[in-house]
């Protein structure tokens, strides 16, 4: 059993990048990352060895999510509705203030497709990955990272959001 | 040429260097003749470079430390050889939680201190060691439910030797806390602290610490914390803590 602590500790790094880019903050970050491994430890007969332990820990750390976003429900959400999302048209700026705002316009994508996103572009999990650590199809693993992608270029370049949704093949 | 049927799938996984080579070339020739397909495709790789370049850096940025090393984790992995059996292995677990038991003190190892002080504070009391004795427990339970906002029990450890002499509220730090109090023939005595858990969700396996003479096997148990303390060998402690976590989930 000692052998698993290392194989969970080494994965910590990536579990704080995905936390960091997941909620924005650092300190919500950590929290996060914190609850999951608590969260893991108990729960560790439940991953099957010879698994990937690092897309079970995302696993883990969805499921922990979604329960922290479920309790700060009455709270005010996160931009959700279209109306949240209209950022003031601008001119092209610089490298430096390009990357600070996908930073905000990431904030602005509903959790999903935020979640859905970072796993794969920035995790770099498969598709089949991105499904199982969420639980959903591969063909909502699909559209999700379709709206996001597509949401997060419009909103970069200033451009309205578009009508309707391009069907997925 | 023949025409190239090209999915928004395969766009993404294009992006994403998911495609098998033959393919990939495929969709290169489609992109070619696409521009505007072309230009989201290229928004798409600006994306995940961008995403690299802002939280990239978070991996090389040092673990804080209540991440990287806190005790709880090498208990909680404990906890999952205590349930495999908790009496096979209670001497073994015992003897391990002393060595995880280093570091930073978490809140539950501050108020074991907690725990610790009270019992030296009343097990030494021959008149007054209780507020409520035994005789009343009907009576003790109720206000100690009542005054902790939360019902509790009292564990029965006559079997293993050890008789109810009462309880008592303290206050502490984290508001109204809980003390009963036992004793064994030859007057032995051990102290049961119970305090409420704030987030009731958390378990934890059994931790040990010692305030000079004085042992403490202490857990968390949903919305209640318990904290057994006494100033006998950690062998006789940890039989005694497990009975009492044994009558509580039966």
């Amino acid at each position: 059993m000692s052998d698993y602590e290392p194989r969970i500790e080494q994965h910590i790094p990536r579990l704080r990048r995905y936390a960091r880019a997941l909620t924005g903050e650092r300190a919500a970050a950590d929290d996060l990352v914190q609850d999951t491994l608590e969260r893991a430890w108990t729960k560790l007969r439940l991953w099957r060895p010879g698994s990937d332990l690092r897309a079970w820990l995302f696993t883990v750390m969805h499921n922990v999510y979604v329960n922290q976003v479920r309790a700060r429900a009455s709270q005010p959400p996160r931009a959700h509705d279209d109306e949240a999302l209209n950022i003031p048209d601008r001119a092209r700026q610089t490298d430096m203030l390009e990357v600070r705002d996908l930073d905000i316009v990431l904030s602005a994508l509903p959790e999903e497709q935020r979640e859905v996103l970072l796993l794969v572009a920035l995790e770099q999990l498969t598709y089949e990955e991105t499904a199982r650590a969420l639980g959903i199809p591969i063909g909502t693993v699909m559209s999700r990272l379709s709206r996001a992608r597509e949401r997060l270029r419009r909103l970069m370049v200033g451009m309205p959001e578009a009508a309707g949704l391009r069907v997925i093949k | 040429m023949s025409k190239l049927i090209v999915s928004e799938s395969d766009l993404h996984a294009f992006v994403d260097g998911a495609l098998p080579v033959a393919r990939r070339a495929e969709v290169e020739t489609y992109l070619a003749g696409h521009p505007e397909d072309a230009e989201r495709v290229a928004a798409y790789r600006q994306q995940n470079a961008t995403l690299h370049s802002l939280y990239d850096p978070v991996l090389d940025e040092t673990v804080p430390e209540r991440i990287a090393a806190r005790p709880a984790r090498g208990a909680s992995l404990l906890r999952y050889a205590a349930v495999v059996g908790w009496i096979a292995l209670g001497g073994v677990i015992g003897w391990h939680l002393q060595a995880y038991n280093t570091g930073v003190p978490s809140e539950p190892a501050r108020w074991a201190r907690q725990a610790a002080i009270a019992h030296v504070t009343y097990s030494p009391e021959v008149r007054h060691p209780v507020e409520v004795p035994a005789e009343q427990e009907t009576h003790l339970v109720n206000w100690l439910s009542k005054r902790l906002g939360t019902p509790v029990k009292v564990p029965h450890l006559g079997t293993i030797g050890y008789s109810l002499v009462g309880g008592r509220l303290l206050p502490s730090d984290s508001g109204p806390v809980a003390q009963f109090m036992y004793q064994d023939a030859k007057g032995q005595r051990l102290t049961l602290y119970l305090r409420t858990n704030r987030d009731d969700t958390r378990e934890t396996a059994f931790r040990f610490a010692q305030e000079n003479n004085v042992g403490v096997f202490y857990w968390i148990d949903r919305n209640l914390g318990y904290a057994l303390s006494g100033e006998v060998d950690k062998q006789e402690l940890l039989r005694v803590a497990t009975t009492v976590y044994r009558q509580l989930n039966p």
